[in-house]
């Protein structure tokens, strides 16, 4: 009996990812660390600079190849299932390695320092353009402040007139849970809209 | 009743990958992995670092915690797993991506966990 429950359990435990992305220093493994139940681990991944199928695991002299570090956070949902939070690489000359990340995700948020707006342009305009995924924008409050108001940014960063825009902690581990709440209604309220009527 | 029970085990590992392969099921950071039989010592015949995959595996892991714990990068990782996963070694767990309605009830589930754990 034992055993068959413990099969039972493997067999239905399941995961989900969330793209953590923003600007060098905006605060994205902060976020990661404050709402992770385990310390933020750092893994490597050595990418090509240009974007590989996973049936194409066949290494093309030709191409160039990073090591890049990313930073990924865990949380046990319930028993079956697992959160996972993935932290981009901050640099934008890594941005192809974003491709491989945000495949499968639920969504992204991308964590703005309003004291240095133009270093999260990079990460704004990758997912305005391809809109796969559903993405909201944190604004990280340092000192206890903000420059700029929701509006002010949306403006500057030119992010979409739909894409909630919410204030934060990235130090505090319940404003790092209202912030990744917050997308999750949103990308269910994304789905809902797809979904067609009957 | 023996009988049954060695049968069971014998095809069990078939049963979890389910011919699942690396094209239909892609092996993302997130993807949970687990050996498809904890109580089996590994292949004999395995390299040693499938056989340290193995053995890690026999409690449920992503893709992302198996490299960093061997400290391997994700992408040798990744060939390594879905390579064990076409022996019938490991299991795929599905990934949920949340793109299809179908997956609503499990989004819906997340938020609820999320509102106990972050109130």
């Amino acid at each position: 009996m034992v055993s068959n429950d413990f099969s039972n359990d493997i067999q239905s435990k399941m995961s989900t990812k969330i793209v953590i992305a923003g600007g060098f220093g905006a605060g994205k493994t902060t976020l990661v660390g404050s709402v992770s139940e385990i310390p933020a681990v750092t893994t490597e991944a050595v990418m090509t600079e240009a974007s590989v199928d996973y049936d194409d695991t066949s290494a093309t002299p030709l191409k160039t190849t990073t090591t890049v570090a990313m930073d990924f956070g865990r949380i046990t949902v319930d028993r079956q299932l697992i959160m996972y939070m993935f932290g981009t690489p901050g640099q934008a000359r890594f941005w192809f390695m974003w491709d491989d990340l945000v495949r499968g995700a639920v969504g992204a948020v991308v964590v703005v320092d309003c004291r240095r707006l133009a270093e999260s342009f990079d990460a704004v305009d990758y997912f305005e353009t391809n809109r796969r995924i559903p993405y909201i924008v944190a604004l990280n409050r340092f000192d206890g402040r903000l420059d700029f108001t929701a509006e002010q940014v949306r403006e500057a960063l030119e992010i979409g007139e739909d894409v909630p825009i919410v204030d934060f902690d990235a130090r505090d581990r319940s404003s790092g849970g209202m912030v990744l709440k917050t997308l999750l209604r949103y990308a269910l309220s994304t789905n809902a809209a797809a979904q067609p009527v009957g | 009743m023996s009988y049954r029970r060695r049968r069971s085990t014998r095809i069990r590992p078939y049963t979890f990958t389910g011919g699942r392969t690396r094209s239909r099921h892609p092996l993302m950071v997130q993807t949970l992995v687990s050996t498809a039989d904890p109580s089996n010592d590994p292949p004999p015949n395995l390299m040693p670092e499938s056989q340290r995959i193995y053995l890690l595996c026999r409690e449920t892991r992503s893709v992302a915690e198996v490299a960093a714990e061997l400290d391997i990068p994700l992408g040798v990782a990744q060939v390594l797993l879905s390579d064990l996963a076409e022996l019938g070694l490991v299991y795929i767990h599905p990934t949920i991506t949340g793109s299809s309605p179908s997956e609503n009830q499990v989004l819906e589930r997340a938020l609820r966990g999320l509102e106990r754990l972050f109130q």
